[in-house]
């Protein structure tokens, strides 16, 4: 493979590419690695969402990119001001793995659904389109997304390398 | 993070010794299951970024086999064994004669057997904590996933997720026999439960 621009986006963070550079979160469990992306300016946007709601944020320096419903907003404008357009933008999504099958399970344990459907109705209200998702499961997956065609590679330890 | 900056290292001391005594029960059976001497390092108690906490068992995208449990009772928080493959084959082999194949995968009784001694060494670290601090606390049934270090732990750190974007935890490594079989315990407490575990202990906290 040709060496090419990567651009890591760690737990709880968020980052955008351009010219051909490649977005990259690695193990995503109950996370969801959500990216954004305008075919036409051809430019990439990656969060690596932990939770699904800012409303139980008690901490004293805020995080945007942790929440589900202020990482997609976050993401909006930092693509916005390097040219996206919202109406091109089209999404897709890994992760929200239960990585643990519990017994007795509580909602708090149950992280990685919400993560997903929290994502969802974020994207929803901006009317993004979800046009590929590789969510659910048992197992995690490290994903990259590369900016120039578009494509998010998902690795896992079970299922090797797919692209969607 | 204000709860955790304000720590002092006196109360760092407080909670390696909690480690030190917990994984130094489990190192216990573990070295009556195996039979064998244990070594166990000095514990290390850190605050740690998210992105950090996998690093400390080879990266976010090493595979490892990790048993989870979560600590019920007065002093929540959340467990894990993590052991690399190598280490948990040879768990297999010496522990229970199994004969365990090199290739990729394991079988739901290899499965069954590693989590059941996540679970005894889990427990042992438990009960000693809970006898030390005579505050209750009792495992959940364990769970077990093979899957990259970076997924597995962290879902223990949710509970943080909320607070800041570091953890704070107490890990321990096991080693016999010269580093061919090594074991890492990590304790992630509840946010809330520090100030418990050093109210039973006795230390003031203002």
């Amino acid at each position: 493979m040709i060496q090419q621009n990567l651009v890591k986006v760690g737990m709880a963070d968020l980052n955008i590419a351009t010219d051909g550079a490649v977005l990259k979160t690695t193990g995503l469990g109950s996370c969801v690695g959500l990216t954004l992306y305008d075919p036409i300016k051809k430019i990439a946007g990656m969060a690596h969402v932990m939770l699904p709601s800012s409303d139980i944020a008690r901490e004293t320096t805020f995080n945007f990119a942790k929440y589900a419903d202020t990482a997609i907003p976050e993401l909006l404008d930092r693509m916005i001001a390097a040219g996206a357009h919202v109406v091109r933008l089209k999404a897709k999504m890994a992760g929200g793995a239960q990585m643990f099958a519990m017994s007795g399970q509580t909602d708090s344990l149950r992280i990685g659904p919400r993560n997903v459907e929290s994502c969802t109705a974020v994207l929803n209200r901006f009317k993004i389109p979800i046009v590929a998702q590789d969510t659910g499961g048992s197992f995690g997956r490290t994903i990259e997304f590369d900016s120039a065609k578009g494509m998010l590679a998902i690795r896992s330890v079970q299922f090797g390398t797919k692209e969607i | 993070m204000s709860l955790f900056s304000r720590f002092e290292a006196f109360e760092l001391d407080v909670l390696k010794e909690v480690g030190n005594i917990g994984a130094g029960n489990a190192a216990t059976a573990l070295s009556r299951l195996l039979d064998k001497p244990v070594d166990m390092a000095v514990p290390k108690v850190s605050l740690l970024p998210f992105e950090e906490v996998a690093d400390r068992v080879g990266g976010s995208e090493q595979i490892v086999i990790a048993v989870f449990l979560r600590v019920e009772g007065e002093a929540p928080g959340n467990m894990f064994f993590i052991i690399e493959e190598q280490s948990a084959r040879r768990l297999l082999r010496q522990l229970l004669s199994m004969q365990v194949e090199e290739t990729d995968g394991y079988t739901d009784m290899e499965l069954s057997a590693l989590c059941e001694i996540g679970n005894i060494l889990a427990g042992s670290y438990l009960s000693s904590l809970a006898d030390f601090t005579q505050l209750p606390m009792a495992p959940s049934p364990p769970a077990i996933a093979v899957d990259m270090a970076g997924a597995v732990l962290s879902y223990g750190l949710m509970q943080y997720g909320e607070m800041g974007d570091s953890a704070l935890l107490i890990e321990t490594t096991f080693l016999e026999d010269c580093q061919s079989l090594e074991g890492h315990f990590f304790l992630i407490p509840d946010p809330e439960s520090f100030e418990k575990i050093f109210k039973a202990l006795g230390v003031v906290v203002e």
